[in-house]
């Protein structure tokens, strides 16, 4: 059975729209009769990688393929990359701007949190050109 | 004196599970709304009970730490506080300090059927009532 296949558009320097996407896909696993835990975990690892690429990249693509027994996200961007991958994924670590703090974002847990919620994550990245997130969870 | 024997009398008929229902029918949004005197800004699921608390204003932080089915107390009446309350499965939003709720988060929050609470006390007093609440029994 071939994967059904989500993709959206993040807009970029819009927080009143970040968001959209994770919560599109969260309603659509609900439909799709996913467990909970799984759907809560896609949502909040998905919407963290959305509030990013908002916050650094001006927005991106995110592509979201569900099977049975797995859900694969991709967000990519053409921000300016993370030069230290490392200090990235480090609680507390940020590099928000001060305007991203105000909104209450900014803490350095964004990465972490994606660590934490999903059953795989690997990060591409190239400074100037970009980040690309693979992310899984097992359903 | 009547009522205390009322009382261990309906200690002794109800079965556990039946004073469990009891104990979280008391500890609901709407309860605890009544119990603070606060301000309704959105219904929602104004039924849901409340299993704990939590006082934070970072957005991330509670993106990650937010337990579930808590009354969540912040400041942060924004759009993106009423999505991190509806991914986490908060039971309901209470803004501190009489902190102001921008449109079109009410608007969301409506959508999403999550409750939004307001105070004028801050987060120290007002985790301290809730706390007194949590831990009451019926």
């Amino acid at each position: 059975m071939s994967a059904l296949t989500f993709t959206y558009e993040v807009p970029g320097d819009d927080f009143t729209r970040a968001g959209e996407a994770s919560s599109d896909v969260k309603r659509k696993l609900k439909q799709l009769g996913y467990n909970p835990e799984a759907i809560r975990k896609v949502a909040i690892a998905m919407y963290e990688g959305e509030i990013n690429m908002v916050i650094h990249a001006n927005g991106g693509e995110a592509k979201v393929e569900v099977d049975p027994h797995e859900i694969r996200i991709t967000l990519s961007d053409k921000g300016p990359g993370i030069p230290d991958v490392e200090k990235a994924m480090q609680e507390g670590w940020s590099t928000a701007p001060d305007t991203i703090r105000n909104l209450g974002f900014g803490a350095g847990m964004g990465l972490p949190n994606i660590k934490k919620y999903t059953d795989e994550l690997r990060i591409d990245t190239k400074v100037g050109e970009g980040t690309t997130l693979y992310m899984k969870v097992l359903a | 004196m009547g009522d205390i024997i009322e009382k261990s009398m309906e200690l002794k008929t109800d079965s556990a599970e039946e004073k469990n229902t009891k104990i979280e029918e008391r500890r609901t949004v709407s309860s605890l709304a009544a119990a603070l005197g606060a301000q309704w800004l959105v219904e929602g699921e104004k039924d849901r009970p409340i299993e704990t608390g939590y006082v934070c204003d970072l957005l991330s932080w509670a993106m990650a730490r937010l337990p579930e089915g808590a009354a969540w107390l912040t400041v942060m009446g924004n759009l993106n506080a009423v999505a991190v309350c509806s991914l986490k499965d908060g039971a309901c939003i209470l803004l501190t300090d009489n902190a102001p709720l921008d449109e079109n988060a009410k608007a969301r929050a409506e959508i999403e059927g999550i409750p939004i609470l307001r105070v004028e006390a801050g987060a120290y007093e007002t985790a301290l009532r809730l706390g007194a609440f949590l831990e009451e029994r019926p």
